[in-house]
């Protein structure tokens, strides 16, 4: 027992070696997981805060004066054209200046004045009909408050029904708040999983993992010694994100690290898994690469990281149950934002326990196979 | 090396029958590896099928958690207003504990609260209604609040038209209308963004690795030593994969029209052009990312960070541009996927609308001849 110890441990000894001696293999194992999350974290939101739009004023009157200069004053709209005929409107949305074309009636000073509904059209450019519909919510919500304020400034009682809004654990609506804690999961298992499949594929390619097999190592030991450096490694990875997330972007922790830790770590062991299960099907790096690529794909689209799993037909939600990275992405998010325990993420943490007691005894069964 | 092969005469049918030859022996390379078939074709077969059938930023049937404390009937109406809404999967529960409950237990994604004075304060003219939001999904979060808002507005009118006085929502109301997607399909600019994966997979992904892996094992230095020269080697390696890539987008098209009926309003020449300018400029990084780390792991890392991600993230493909920090947005200038982001958006969903076409395809003719040359160079520099 003691001797099986020794040998493993001089076998990760070797594998850290081997990831930190060369300085190009140094940085990648830390530069891109750090950039990575930077230029999630930047790029990877759905809010809007630069929208170019135009204005057909065709009232040119003091209330649709007020109702434009609200929109200026947005912070988020920014005139690009004031329009004089209705064919501008289309040659601005056609050429991607104006994501956003207002009109307002010449008739609607009259209408306003006469309490009639005074009505703007808006069109709204729907190549990516998600940003269309996120900047006409905006919209919405700008009208609304005018409307407020016009009918409180003409002695009108307010409207009847009004609606006040909370969102728990993000008060602002933030996208960057749901992407960066679902990063850490996805960019943790796209490195795991391609370091562990490389670092046998690499051995097989040079030819060393023959000699390997020559010395007193059993199969089990060589399979403990590359799983151990790439847990270790995927765990730094994943403390890198959480910083950035922290303090970069300071979004809030609300929960306990300790049941962060215990679940990413189940998360660390089920990724190793599948990388020595790739590892044990692939005879070159390229293949190694390529397959854990191909495996990591349906593995991200399928995580609820940009879209949610409600919105997937059931056949793909039954999918994703298999997916690891569907409950590491719930688990962070949950401890992240919620503050959610230990007690409450029971149906995320005994799947990832079972992905991972199921795919390392596979991946230690391939991988005895492979080398007899 | 001092002595310089002397210029030969200009031997085409020489050229052409060793190209011709690599092409081959590229074809069978590829053909013969279970890895670059997984890549190149049960991949974008994949990747259709997810992104057709799976995914969508629409939101249906939300789970939602209707409160009512008031019986009344202008409760009861804006309910029914909610439980008839195709977005809203609604829950009528009694208490706010209770609500608040499924809530934390992930039942429901929100909660829509009409507190017991419900009915007397609408009478007053100064009602509200809560809406509590699960906020850990921020983008469905805010497409819910929408509804919500729209379903009360709407209720508001129809009680106006059926002659209360002094309810509606406001004197001016918003008519919107979205302009290439009526319907407001995500489908719609989801399949045809999978053209610049799927192209970027192959171009500059799969090359890279390849390549790389030739000068890895230095079988490209043996090629330096037959008559095969830089140019062909390059011709050699790009007219395979730009094959495949090809390949790649007849299945996209196809899928788009017929599985998921997205339209194609421009030509569907000026759609081949566009992409065959952007996969030039894919396979120039690959070819240059592997000749100028000679290895296949950092390559595939240069190719995955500089081309793969921005075809994600940078490209406006899903997240808005012009929303970006302006560092990033600089670096979507200089990465080709926004150019070919806006090229497909427009022939899919547009038409062939020639001022975003000829500005967009000019820049990737440009970067493509200018990749395709630092390639050629960085080839003919370990030659001599």
């Amino acid at each position: 027992m003691r001797a099986a110890l020794l040998r493993i441990a001089t076998l990760v000894r070797k594998e850290f070696l081997t990831l930190l001696k060369d300085p190009r293999s140094r940085i990648i194992l830390f530069v891109p997981a750090i950039l990575q999350s930077l230029l999630f974290g930047y790029a990877a939101s759905y809010d809007l805060n630069h929208v170019p739009y135009a204005v057909f004023d065709q009232s040119r009157s003091a209330a649709s004066t007020a109702l434009i200069a609200r929109l200026d004053g947005s912070g988020v709209f920014e005139r690009v054209a004031n329009i004089h005929r209705a064919t501008e409107a289309q040659e601005l949305i056609d050429s991607r200046r104006a994501l956003i074309v207002i009109r307002i009636g010449p008739d609607f000073a009259r209408r306003l004045a006469a309490g009639e509904a005074a009505d703007i059209q808006v069109i709204a450019d729907g190549r990516n009909s998600n940003t269309a519909g996120t900047a006409l919510g905006y919209i919405n919500r700008i009208v609304d408050s005018f409307n407020v304020d016009w009918r409180q400034s003409h002695g009108l009682a307010g409207p009847p029904v009004t609606v006040s809004i909370r969102a728990w654990y993000n008060p602002n609506l933030e996208t960057r708040w749901n992407m960066i804690p679902g990063l850490i999961g996805t960019i943790t298992l796209l490195q795991t999983l391609l370091l562990t499949a490389l670092s046998v594929a690499r051995e097989r390619e040079d030819g060393t993992f023959d000699q390997l097999l020559v010395t007193p190592i059993r199969p089990g030991e060589i399979m403990i010694g590359k799983a151990l450096p790439s847990t270790v490694i995927g765990l730094i990875q994943a403390t890198l994100i959480l910083l950035v997330a922290q303090l970069w972007f300071r979004i809030p922790f609300e929960g306990s690290f300790l049941t962060l830790y215990a679940g990413l770590g189940l998360f660390v062991v089920a990724a190793v898994g599948i990388g020595l299960f790739v590892s044990s099907l692939v005879a070159t790096m390229q293949q190694a690469m390529l397959f854990s690529f191909v495996l990591v794909m349906p593995f991200i689209l399928l995580s609820g990281l940009a879209t949610p799993i409600g919105n997937m037909p059931m056949f793909f939600q039954y999918l994703t149950f298999a997916n690891p990275l569907r409950y590491a992405i719930d688990l962070t998010r949950r401890v992240y934002l919620e503050g959610a325990e230990a007690t409450q993420l029971f149906s995320d943490l005994w799947p990832l326990a079972v992905i991972g007691a199921a795919t390392l005894p596979v991946a230690a069964w391939m991988f005895r196979n492979r080398l007899t | 090396m001092t002595d310089r092969p002397q210029p030969e005469p200009r031997d085409d049918a020489g050229k052409l029958r060793r190209v011709a030859a690599l092409v081959i022996k590229e074809s069978r390379q590829i053909l013969r590896d279970p890895s670059s078939i997984a890549l190149g074709i049960v991949m974008p077969v994949m990747l259709i099928l997810v992104f057709g059938y799976a995914l969508s930023l629409d939101v249906r049937n939300a789970p939602l958690a209707v409160v009512v404390e008031d019986s009344s009937s202008a409760a009861r109406e804006v309910v029914a207003g909610f439980q008839l809404s195709p977005y809203f999967d609604t829950q009528v529960m009694t208490s706010m504990a209770e609500a608040e409950r499924a809530m934390q237990a992930r039942e429901v994604d929100g909660i829509v609260h009409f507190p017991a004075d419900f009915a007397r304060r609408v009478a007053e003219g100064d009602a509200q209604i809560q809406l509590v939001l699960n906020g850990v999904d921020a983008n469905s979060a805010r497409i819910i609040e929408g509804y919500v808002l729209g379903a009360v507005a709407q209720s508001a009118r129809r009680r106006a038209a059926e002659g209360y006085a002094n309810v509606i929502a406001g004197p001016v109301t918003v008519q919107s209308r979205i302009w290439f997607n009526e319907a407001n399909d995500s489908h719609y600019f989801l399949v045809p963004g999978l053209i610049v994966l799927i192209m970027t997979l192959i171009g500059a992904f799969l090359t890279a690795l390849v390549m790389a892996r030739e000068w890895e094992r230095g079988t490209l230095e043996a090629l330096f030593v037959t008559p095969v020269k830089a140019d062909e080697i390059l011709l050699g390696k790009v007219i395979p994969y730009f094959v495949m890539g090809l390949v790649g987008l007849a299945l996209c098209v196809l899928a788009a029209r017929i599985l998921f009926h997205v339209p194609l309003r421009g030509s569907i020449l000026v759609l081949t052009g566009a992409s065959m300018l952007y996969l030039l400029v894919a396979l120039g990084i690959g070819l240059v990312a592997s000749s100028a780390t000679r290895s296949q792991f950092v390559a595939s890392q240069i190719a995955l960070l500089a081309t793969f991600l921005p075809a994600m993230l940078l490209s406006g493909f899903l997240f808005d541009l012009r929303s970006m920090p302006v560092a990033v947005q600089i670096v979507t200038y200089v990465l080709p996927a926004r150019y070919f982001v806006a090229l497909l958006q427009t022939i899919f969903l547009a038409g062939d609308i020639w001022s975003v076409i000829l500005p967009n395809a000019a820049v990737l003719a440009v970067m493509a001849t200018v990749l395709m040359a630092l390639a050629r160079a960085t080839t003919r520099k370990k030659l001599a």
